[in-house]
């Protein structure tokens, strides 16, 4: 289910012996279904080309390890040499003269950074983040200057995020040039002492030639350190002809990907990397200020084959779950010993992770889980209930919750301020979690989650999801 | 603003879909000036579909149902490009279809909604520019109250087509605004009420539950509305497309699409995959930033723009 490359290409090498070296006969089956995948996940069709070619080569003659099947070793080459073509991890941030973000701030201040890329894909939003990351982690001082004269309100949504994000924003002045604009704002900067000056501009078309001259002209005007395309990790297969003709115009130095929050496979990012050459410093993981990361390859690689976000999962579920807890409440589960008490802890897990909604959302291709939490409405209001009904027995019925009887289940549905549906509807619940714990404990490792990566305690899932 | 239209809309139109369709077209000619239709040319002729964003399944639909009829014959690349065309033609025709006001309803209620970015706010401008050059009375509802600066935004189209904005403070519960809009519009008997909502990702369980909560709160006052539920698409969108449909479509029961930024070389051409799987009607595109760039979709137009053909 979350793994359906990885399945398909099993199907594929099943009928072959595991052992030796990959034929090219193996290696072009499997290419033709990478081929798709990468395709479905928005790759620029000559991007797959190129990429399809240098994994032929390098897979062709290898040895399959002992361990693993073929299919998992086809999936391991190209999953490496995707990593490798979107950059590495952090390859950016290595250079001197970088901070840890990958962004270029050497230089005599104040430094100017410009964003630039299409309409609505995100870039005074990224300006802002950017902003406040700079000055939160560098201590360095960041002015903002909108120079987008076009879009209504432009300039104030960058005035106002300023102040959230407690930047200084260049005051406006009605009827001003973007030129113009950036001019101000790198003069200002130099009086008033900034070490950084981001210069948010209007979203433009590559296409629109007077929009792109009016991008290429501030960029001669303010020399900016960094020119940074913010795109939609959404975007279709133009993904290749924008960045390039960016690229070509304006002269970008790196790639901000954004609604990486989103479950987009994201192969724009891989189209964009290899067509210009640049790398890819930072990805938008939300709309909140501080849902900036720096870019991650291994993670966009995963998504971008379909094995979905699996270290961003995995990541978060580590950063919130005490393992051991977890592996204690799995045995007990999979023994079938698990009780209210349990559940209960189980809530306040899910809770801690956040957004139960954004957690599940990481893993494309399952929206039909998806589907089921919103129509079961698995949010985190209904956990904090749920806690209120378990918190309102007594400690003898989160043992035995066969002694719920209606009047018991009335008292404490009144106690957590719930109704008697609410209570039998987690009863139900912790009925079926306790039947599917079972099961997932005869399928053993190959269980629901336990192609995830391993690292995922079966007691995650989110209760009543089938 | 960069208001004034270069050149009539048709012809704004044209340019803007076929400089999507001059990437897709030219390759068509290079490798199809009289040749044999075999499963190499085929291929050719699916990967540059693909290359268009029509999915690998739409792709080799079209594509197969072409070599159908044309397998090992020799054919020349207006032939293909024509053949192509109707193909995808015949996919759209049953979804060309205009956005219509029933006047009886004072408010004809629209909820328009959407992931960030895609150009809801700029859609709603236009859309009150059209609906107002029809004669109608439009009220806007900023139920956007979440991104930065959104109110104002509305407000500024609001005034450009002269339709009262309904607004309310930044963070202000949006479907407590939308309720109350509603109740004015009704009050003055406004044709039509276009409500603007905060883009959201179709994957954050907690937004669709908010979009949901608006439809819920609006329903109090009567339960036939929304009567329009608008999904405004980003034509440089690929695949993900799909799961926007199809999430928004389940939770909000979509009525309509409206497909922005086909100004650009964003070829749409996921639109042709959608209307295969969802059936959806496609009410209007956007095919610029002023108030007067919103245009009916034409099947025809479409997809012969999109092959290279005027
Ligand atoms: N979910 C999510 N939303 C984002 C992210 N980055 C930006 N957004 C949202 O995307 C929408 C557009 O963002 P803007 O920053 O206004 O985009 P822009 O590129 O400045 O737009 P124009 O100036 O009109 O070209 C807003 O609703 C933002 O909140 C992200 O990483 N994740
Ligand atoms: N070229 C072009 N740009 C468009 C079109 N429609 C909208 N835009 C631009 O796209 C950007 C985003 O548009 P908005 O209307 O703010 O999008 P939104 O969906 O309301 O965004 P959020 O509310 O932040 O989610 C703006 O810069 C618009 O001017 C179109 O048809 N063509
Ligand atoms: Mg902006
Ligand atoms: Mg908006």
């Amino acid at each position: 289910m979350f793994d359906s490359l990885t399945s398909k290409l099993g199907d594929i090498f099943d009928g072959l012996t595991k052992r030796g070296a990959l034929s090219e006969g193996d290696v072009d089956a499997a290419l033709r279904e990478i081929r798709l995948a990468l395709l479905e996940a928005d790759v620029a069709l000559d991007v797959v080309k190129d990429f399809i070619e240098a994994v032929r080569q390098r897979a062709v003659g290898e040895e399959v390890l002992r361990s693993v099947t073929p299919g998992q070793m086809v999936i391991k080459i190209v999953h490496d040499n995707m990593v490798e073509m979107l950059g590495g991890d952090g390859s950016a941030g290595d250079a001197p003269g970088l901070d840890e973000t990958g962004v270029n701030l050497a230089g005599p201040p104040p430094v100017a950074i410009m964003m630039v890329g299409l309409q609505g894909s995100g870039k005074t939003t990224t300006s802002a983040k950017l902003a406040l990351r700079i000055q939160k982690r560098e201590k360095k001082k960041v002015m903002m200057a909108s120079l987008d004269v076009y879009r209504p309100a432009a300039q104030q949504q960058l005035a106002v995020l300023g102040e959230q994000a407690e930047v200084v924003t260049l005051p406006m002045v009605m009827g001003e040039q973007p030129l113009a604009i950036a001019k101000r704002a790198m003069d200002s900067a130099r009086r008033e002492g900034c070490d950084v000056v981001i210069l948010d501009t209007a979203g433009r078309l590559h296409i629109d030639q007077e929009l792109m001259d009016e991008v290429a002209k501030v960029s001669a005007a303010t020399n900016p350190i960094e020119t940074l395309l913010v795109a939609d990790a959404m975007t279709g297969q133009d993904a290749v002809t924008m960045a390039r003709e960016f690229n070509e115009k304006v002269g970008i130095t790196g790639i901000v990907l954004t609604r990486v929050d989103g479950d987009a496979r994201g192969g724009a990012a891989l189209s964009m990397r290899a067509v210009t050459g640049k790398p890819i410093k930072l990805m938008g993981v939300g709309e909140k200020l501080d849902e900036l990361e720096s870019f991650q390859a291994a993670r966009v690689a995963g998504r971008i084959m379909g094995q979905g976000d699996v270290v961003g999962l995995v990541e978060k579920a580590a950063e919130t779950i005490n393992k051991e807890d977890a592996e204690k409440l799995a045995k007990k589960m999979m023994k079938g010993q698990f009780s209210l008490n349990d559940m209960a802890d189980q809530l306040a897990q899910i809770r801690k992770m956040g957004d139960v909604g954004g957690l599940m959302g990481m893993i494309p291709g399952i929206s039909k889980m998806k589907k089921q939490m919103a129509e079961t409405n698995i949010d985190d209001k209904m956990i904090v209930r749920q806690q209120a009904i378990i918190s309102s027995m007594t400690a003898g019925e989160r043992e035995k919750p066969k002694v719920l009887n209606g009047s018991r289940r009335r008292r404490i549905a009144a106690g957590s301020g719930t109704s008697v549906q609410e209570v039998n509807r987690l009863l139900k619940q912790f009925k079926q979690m306790g039947t599917m714990m079972k099961k997932m404990g005869k399928m053993g490792k190959k269980g629901l989650l336990g192609g995830m990566g391993g690292g995922m305690p079966p007691g995650m899932m989110p209760p009543g999801m089938r | 603003m960069n208001e004034e239209p270069k050149g009539g809309w048709l012809s704004r139109l044209k340019q803007g879909l076929s400089r999507s369709a001059a990437k897709l077209a030219d390759p068509i000619t290079a490798a199809f000036t009289k040749r044999r239709l075999d499963a190499a040319a085929i291929e050719e002729l699916e990967e540059l579909l693909i290359g268009a964003d029509l999915g690998v399944a739409t792709a080799s639909k079209i594509t197969g149902n072409f070599a159908r009829t044309r397998f090992d014959k020799e054919v020349d690349s207006d032939e293909v490009r024509t053949a192509l065309a109707e193909e995808i033609e015949k996919i759209l025709e049953p979804v060309a279809k205009p956005f219509t006001v029933d006047t009886d309803l004072r408010p004809h209620v629209v909820l328009v909604c959407g992931v960030n970015g895609s150009g809801k706010t700029t859609s709603i401008g236009k859309l009150a520019w059209q609906l107002k050059a029809q004669g109608l009375t439009v009220m806007m509802a900023a139920a956007d109250t979440f991104r930065a600066a959104a109110i104002e935004q509305l407000q500024i189209w609001g005034e450009r087509t002269d339709s009262v904005v309904i607004a309310g403070k930044p963070g202000a519960d949006a479907a407590g605004l939308a309720y109350d809009a509603f109740a004015q519009a009704k009050r003055q008997g406004v044709d039509v009420l276009l409500i603007d909502t905060a883009g959201r990702l179709q994957n954050k369980a907690d937004l669709m539950a908010e979009l949901e909560k608006i439809i819920r709160v609006i329903r109090k006052i009567d339960e036939s509305a929304p009567h329009d539920c608008l999904l405004v698409l980003d034509a440089t969108v690929g695949q993900n497309a799909h799961s926007q449909v199809e999430v928004f479509k389940d939770l909000v029961d979509v009525s309509g699409l409206m497909l922005t930024k086909l100004d650009g070389t964003a070829r749409g051409g996921v639109v042709v995959a959608l209307a295969e799987k969802f059936a959806l009607p496609v009410n209007a595109i956007g095919v610029g930033e002023g108030v007067d760039d919103m245009r009916p979709f034409e099947a025809r137009a479409f997809a012969r723009s999109l092959m290279g053909l005027s």
